[in-house]
């Protein structure tokens, strides 16, 4: 694997570029004006992958776990920049992302390492990380958007309950309950039809790489409940601490 | 519990660094209805929010029977102050999951012949326990909400406009059905509203509030007797402009 070389593989991704191609010219010839953004996507996309491909080279050759950890605190503080940029209008998106990705991705991470589910290697633990990062900040920015909105659409709603003596908790409990649902219903329909609508992405992997589609199934089961895990974990963690951004502590709703 | 009294003193409130209110001072007797009265956007409501801290008003401006509100346990102080809304939210449900639901947060269970009391404090019939929240008229879920926020044995209400978006009808049977309330519990009451018949109707004393200060104070007679200078009659004549006269 490592004395693999990009160029090895060029004329299959001039090939498949070829695709690009006539993309661009259904969008010149129905005047999308798409070119120009596809063209940088092209680009950005060798570019980025040339230079992960590289690192993840050296990173999994030196297999170093300071290295590893590095790269886990890049991705997620990654994830976290871009949920907290998604759950703008709540008071400390960011850090309130941060957090919740934090504690979802680190607590799953941990639980297959301690459960010998995946070694602490950077082979094994890089790929697994950023599926459960990824999947991670998609739920915190769902459940941050949802419980923002929830709280500035029913604002009466909390008022009246906090007006009769509930705590904001309380107040807040049934509008919680929706964000959480529309942050976790993504993974949980997709793990639902697993396998009868699309082969998912580890698992298509796999079966390119040449592995046998029974091999490729048990890791994709794996794979598909530890997303659940995380997605709950990371859920939960950011419906607590961004309803919380919208309270005093004398149980007054606030910035909505 | 015996009816409590509020004293508002030196009250002044900013939004986004404009003056709403500019040193209010007013109080509310026990068992005594006092109605705000002004033209809408005269910062009313906002007062109202502050007197059961739904906003935090500034220290040693709202006392509730001579103790600071800001000093006290807010939750103990919202079972205490009950307070009804211009729009109502029913929560989903029945009504009698609304009426339950104050003190359900408390953990406790409000028996069926409760609930029909309280209903009957709000002049509704018992048939209504079952119904869904979402199937009522706009006077029907209004009292609802009355009852709702009557089963936490709170000794006064601070009433929002609660007639604004009924019909005339409704209105009048709200109006009555409040001072029969105030009759047989004894509550404080302190009512905003910008409808100068309606404070007629209901207070035993009146403030206007123009521009964020109180222009003007008294019974309803001497307010608004036969050829009286008083402001509160010129803005019942709607010969009150916004701007302060």
């Amino acid at each position: 694997m490592t004395g693999t070389t990009l160029l090895s593989e060029l004329p299959r991704i001039l090939a498949a570029l070829f695709l690009v191609v006539l993309a661009a010219g259904v969008s010149r010839w129905q005047h999308l004006d798409l070119e120009k953004q596809m063209l940088v996507a092209v680009v950005r996309a060798f570019i980025q992958l040339t230079l992960i491909g590289y690192a993840l080279n050296l990173i999994f050759a030196a297999d170093n776990p300071a290295a590893i950890l590095l790269i886990l605190a890049v991705m997620t503080s990654i994830a976290s920049y871009t949920s907290g940029k998604r759950g703008e209008g709540t008071p400390h998106a960011t850090r309130v992302a941060a957090l919740a990705i934090t504690f979802g991705a680190a607590l799953t991470l941990g639980l297959l390492v301690g459960l010998r589910v995946f070694t602490f290697s950077a082979q094994q633990i890089i790929p697994i990380a950023g599926m459960v990062i990824g999947n991670s900040m998609n739920v915190c920015s769902l459940v941050m958007r949802r419980m923002k909105d929830e709280i500035k659409g029913r604002q009466l709603e909390i008022e009246t309950a906090l007006a009769l003596g509930a705590t904001r908790q309380q107040a807040v409990r049934p509008h919680l309950k929706t964000a959480l649902q529309s942050g976790m219903m993504p993974i949980v329909d997709s793990t639902k039809t697993v396998g009868l609508i699309q082969l998912p992405g580890a698992m298509t992997g796999m079966i390119l790489a040449g592995a046998s589609p029974l091999e490729a199934v048990q890791l994709q089961m794996i794979v598909m409940y530890m997303l659940i895990g995380a997605a709950a974990l990371t859920g939960l963690a950011a419906a607590w601490l961004s309803y919380r951004q919208f309270f005093t502590a004398s149980h007054q709703l606030v910035a909505a | 519990m015996t009816s409590p009294r509020f004293d508002i003193v030196h009250f002044s409130l900013n939004r986004h660094g404009q003056p709403v209110l500019d040193d209010v001072s007013f109080y509310v007797d026990p068992g005594e209805i006092v109605c705000l009265l002004g033209p809408s956007g005269g910062g009313k409501s906002s007062l109202l929010r502050c007197l059961n801290r739904l906003t935090e008003p500034p220290p040693q401006t709202i006392y509730l029977d001579g103790q600071d509100v800001t000093a006290m346990d807010v939750l103990a102080l919202r079972r205490r102050v009950g307070m009804v809304f211009q729009q109502v939210a029913l929560f989903p449900g029945t009504v009698a999951d609304n009426i339950a639901y104050g003190p359900g947060l408390q953990g406790q269970i409000v028996p069926s012949a409760e609930i029909v009391r309280l209903l009957a404090l709000a002049d509704l019939p018992e048939e209504l326990t079952a119904r869904d929240s979402q199937e009522l008229s706009g006077g029907q879920a209004q009292r609802v909400a009355l009852a709702r926020a009557l089963a936490t044995g709170p000794a006064a209400m601070l009433l929002d406009e609660p007639t604004s978006a009924l019909d005339p009808a409704a209105t009048r049977n709200v109006e009555s059905t409040m001072l029969k309330l105030r009759q047989s519990l004894g509550l404080t009451v302190l009512w905003v509203t910008h409808d100068p018949e309606q404070a007629r109707r209901v207070a035993d004393r009146v403030y206007l509030l123009v521009n964020g200060r109180i222009e003007d104070e008294g019974t309803p007679d001497h307010l608004f007797r036969p050829g009286s200078q008083h402001l509160t009659a010129v803005f019942a004549a709607g010969e009150l402009g916004g701007a302060r006269s």
